[in-house]
């Protein structure tokens, strides 16, 4: 198979990477062990020590450094005569547009987060450039082919939502420990350190409502003669005791429900109070802002150690005390970010703590790390194998080798005996707003929503643009862009700010506006229909947007994680294997999955950023032209398949 | 000669280790991780698909990794191996083994590796690869001197290549839980006793290493004009053991004999799926596949086979 006919193909072939990350290392060495000469490959991130398990070009010198530069040089030193090109930048970059594209054979994605992967979608259908894109998690893995006209867009099937959870359940009624999770980074590390400004429910569900709000808000200020240890007990008990009795004063919420218990510092750290802490002196002089630990200044060491009730209290307080005493500047800007150390160990203690008082077991901190910062379980077998894998399907893209495009799933057990599952492409999903011209439709109350509404919630995080324009007729509603004069931006600024029928050229049910991206070269229409009310519960955000078939929600750690597909499932994959049988194949007999298989696994098609299918027929690939047929493809992918069809039920 | 690994001789992972493996240990648990860093794995004979296994395990973590292959580089080997730097000045005089494990060490400091003298092996099928039984030894005469001893201080020990014109077995086995066959033992296996779908490759594999012992070649040293041979004795072996000669197509001979140089993205795949079970083997989570993969480029398949004889 490694013959001279590859090797044609493939030398004169200029291809596009983008992502140097886990998939993108092992990508980059196989192309070039596979003899391409010509590879592009962009990559806005810098190398982190625990890249280094996994994405194997790069070493703890490199930690901080480009990682497409550094890919590339580690790869020129075992092939020093072929050419690597490398881009420091991300890829939704203007520089980076449909002609830049153009210039290349093929792309192959080795991304992680949903909104570059539909950037990059666009970009090579706007260029008609196949795309090879992928994705892995843990043992799972994915690898499907693009091609314009041919086979299903990226897009055509829409991708899950990230679960998102009511309000309530995380100001008020938390029953997992995620729940806590998200209101320690969401609410209570935002309302300290972070942006001021913000809305932030914190305290929106105290009994008495909107009155002491004002008060509340006081609380949370740290008085510039106030001793910072006493101000961290304050926010203590004001959190863990004052809110929670508040939350209990209305009685209704508990009929059901266990009562929470309030927590004050007093009675959890009975023997402690007023002795010191742990010493910020032992930090040393440590420049470094994210070497500044609550853990090592309280002598803690193994983030496996799930803490007690006291010791989380220790570190809440010790943390809030760093902040202020070594990180002062950045209060008021902090956003949290898994890789500062202060932050997860304050979004820990903070979690536990309410998890306590919940009655929610606790977790140590490398787990809550892991919920709070959506980190994606990798290792590096699943991403070589799957690197292996586009490049061979790059192959046949580049010899045009059609009947032969496969979309190829890494399964963690055996299904119908393969761990290495290939299946037919897909063709395009004609109602698909990207690579068809079918409009959407959208409803809307058009005398109440602004135009900013439609902008941020349905052009920008829905439909994924980045640089949008509103078109209702020939008449410019709204635009986006560098070279535009102050008149238009101010026009369009206070077009934003107005309700949909109030417009210059006024939005109403029925009217058909067009959208388009300049850079993605993506243009759609929206149909809108008005509507006069909306479920504040199931639609927050009061309008509807319908046409192209939506996906299922899936758990998501992160309530407000959009971006990263990579990293959906809050359940860690089992390696626990499930009995798995044969299933022997009778010639001829054409049998439903569905027959063999329990429960669906949106986890696979959702975290390798697949899609969710509605049942369709899927046919599997099979060298006796037994044609198989799965009701629901999710089935297959399951890690739980149990199969016993030769014998009884 | 120490068995030490930096770090490991407390139970708990250390920071470092911690920091370093976190993406992995949300996958296998900090307790697999443990047992990965005290394990210790031989792999005799390298190969593209071999250096890609190499950087798995080590990037994983285990304690230490020995090579055993004495010959030097030559573009054969060049052509699928990541782990040989290109400059002639580096590599000239040096053994494959010598130029991998340099490259090896680079990619983890906590991993310790290191080269035993060893007889050259020879390279394995590119498109049709099998994992030979991974938990057993397989050995040759030419690894056989080394003795039980030597053997025995390895949990696992991967044999890329095996020379079937060499028959001294040695006797030594290692213990494994879950008492997978031999690989000796799988091949002994009647064939008319495996379900009618079984994989074809296992079948073209057993012809080719017969048709090998039999004119004395070693393994991959073949070329199309051995293809008239090779299908007369793949008749007379369907005959001997009852199966119908469909089961084993011509065609998939033909490829066999003529492509025997490795195709490099099958070496990545091959040397994934070897990683994770001797990963599954070391971590004890979860069961390795039984016993048999298969992955041809051409179907894009990976299958396992069963081939115990007790299916
Ligand atoms: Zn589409």
């Amino acid at each position: 198979m490694a013959s001279r006919k590859h090797l044609a193909a493939v030398k004169g072939a200029k291809v596009l990477m983008v992502g140097a990350g886990g998939i993108g290392c092992e990508l980059l060495k196989t192309l070039a062990l596979s003899g391409f000469q010509d590879i592009h490959i962009i990559d806005m991130d810098t190398i982190e020590v625990s890249n280094l398990n996994r994405q194997f070009l790069f070493r703890q010198s490199h930690v901080g450094q480009s990682k497409a530069k550094v890919a590339r040089e580690a790869v020129l030193k075992f092939r020093p005569e072929i050419s690597i090109t490398s881009y420091h930048a991300n890829v939704k970059d203007s520089d980076f547009n449909v002609d830049f594209f153009k210039q290349f054979n093929v792309v192959l994605n080795g991304l992680d987060n949903l909104d570059a992967r539909r950037h990059v979608n666009r970009l090579c259908l706007g260029a008609d450039v196949p795309l090879i894109e992928s994705g892995t998690t843990g043992f799972l893995g994915q690898v499907t082919v693009h091609v314009k006209g041919r086979t299903e867009c990226y897009e055509c099937q829409p991708k899950p939502a990230p679960k998102t959870y009511p309000v309530c359940t995380i100001t008020s009624t938390p029953s997992k420990f995620v729940h806590c999770i998200v209101w320690a980074k969401e609410l209570l590390f935002a309302k300290l350190f972070g942006d001021k400004n913000q809305a932030n429910d914190l305290n929106v569900r105290s009994s008495d409502g909107a009155s002491s709000s004002k008060q509340a808000e006081d609380v949370f200020e740290h008085r510039d003669d106030e001793d910072i240890e006493q101000y961290g007990r304050r926010i203590y008990d004001h959190v863990f005791g004052y809110n929670i009795e508040q939350a209990l004063s209305n009685e209704e919420t508990w009929k059901n429900r266990n009562r929470p218990k309030p927590m004050y510092i007093r009675d959890v750290m009975l023997n402690e109070l007023g002795q010191q802490n742990g010493s910020v002196e032992k930090n040393g002089a440590a420049n470094e802002v994210y070497s500044v630990s609550a853990m090592a200044s309280l002598g803690m060491k193994n983030p496996q150690d799930i803490w007690s009730l006291m010791e989380n209290s220790r570190v809440f307080l010790e943390a809030l005390k760093l902040f202020f005493m070594k990180r002062q500047k950045e209060i008021g800007n902090l956003t949290f970010d898994k890789d500062d150390q202060l932050a997860v160990e304050f979004v820990t203690a903070a979690a536990n703590i309410r998890a306590a008082s919940f009655g929610i077991p606790l977790h140590s901190l490398f787990e809550a790390k892991g919920i709070a910062g959506n980190i994606v379980h990798a290792v590096a077998t699943t991403n070589a194998i799957i690197a292996g894998l586009i490049v061979i399907e790059a192959i046949k893209v580049l010899q045009n080798d059609t009947k032969n495009y496969r979309m190829t799933y890494c399964l963690e057990h055996p299904a119908r005996k393969m761990l290495l599952m290939p299946v037919d492409p897909f063709e395009p999903n004609k109602s698909c707003y990207v690579c068809s011209e079918t409009p959407l439709s959208l409803e809307i109350n058009t005398h109440r929503t602004k135009l900013r509404d439609v902008v941020e919630k349905i052009v920008r995080a829905t439909l994924g643009m980045g640089l949008p324009l509103i078109m209702h007729g020939s008449a410019l509603l709204y635009e986006v862009g560098d070279d535009l004069d102050e008149d238009m931006v101010a026009n369009y600024a206070a077009n934003l700010d107005k309700v949909l029928s109030e417009l210059p050229t006024p939005v109403t049910s029925g009217t058909m506006l067009t959208i388009e991206d300049f850079l993605q070269e993506l243009s759609c229409k929206i149909n809108i229909k008005h509507r006069e009310e909306f479920d504040e519960e199931k639609e927050p955000d009061g309008m509807v947007l319908s046409g192209w078939t939506q996906a299922p929600a899936v758990a998501q750690d992160d309530k407000k994680s959009t971006a990263n597909a990579g990293s959906s499932s809050s359940a860690s994959s089992s390696m626990e294997p499930e009995k798995t049988d044969d299933i022997e194949t009778t010639p001829g007999k054409k049998r439903k999955l569905s027959e063999v298989s329990e429960s669906a696994n949106p986890e696979l098609s959702s975290v390798a950023g697949s899609s969710t299918r509605n049942p369709e027929k899927l046919e599997l690939v099979d060298d006796d032209d037994d044609l198989v047929i799965f009701d629901n493809w999710d089935s297959v992918t399951d890690k739980k398949i149990k199969c016993n069809v030769s014998s009884s039920s | 000669m120490g068995r030490l690994c930096l770090g490991m001789d407390g139970e708990e992972l250390t920071e470092q280790e911690t920091a370093l493996y976190d993406r992995q240990i949300r996958v296998w648990g900090a307790g697999a991780q443990r047992r990965l860093s005290k394990a210790h794995v031989l792999v005799c004979g390298i190969t593209g698909t071999i250096a890609e296994f190499c950087k798995n395990i080590v990037l994983a973590g285990v304690g230490s990794l020995t090579l055993v292959d004495d010959r030097v580089v030559t573009e054969d080997a060049l052509s699928a191996n990541f782990l040989i730097p290109s400059d002639e000045n580096v590599y000239a005089g040096k053994t494959l083994t010598e130029l991998c494990r340099d490259s090896l060490k680079d990619f983890n400091p906590m991993v310790r590796v290191s080269v035993e003298k060893g007889r050259p092996l020879m390279p394995l099928f590119p498109d049709i690869i099998e994992i030979k039984n991974i938990l057993h030894l397989d050995l040759t005469g030419d690894l056989s001197s080394f003795g039980s001893e030597f053997y025995g201080k390895f949990d696992v020990v991967v044999v890329s290549c095996c020379s079937f014109t060499t028959k001294k077995k040695n006797e030594e086995t290692i213990e494994c839980e879950l008492h997978y066959p031999s690989f000796e033992e799988s091949i002994s296996v009647p064939w008319k006793s495996f379900p009618r779908r079984f994989s074809k490759q296992y079948f073209a594999m057993r012809v080719i290493e017969r048709f090998e012992e039999a004119e004395q070649r070693k393994p991959g040293e073949l070329s199309i004009a051995d293809l008239p041979a090779v299908l007369k004795l793949k008749k007379e072996l369907c005959e001997a053991q009852s199966l119908n000669e469909s089961h084993i197509p011509n065609a998939l001979l033909e490829r066999l004999v003529t492509d025997t140089r490795e195709f490099p993205p099958v070496c990545p795949i091959i040397g994934g799926i070897l990683g994770q079970e001797v990963i599954k083997t070391i971590s004890e989570k979860g069961d390795p596949v039984k016993n048999f993969f298969f992955f041809d480029a051409m179907d894009g398949k990976g299958i396992i086979e069963d081939v115990s004889g007790n299916p």
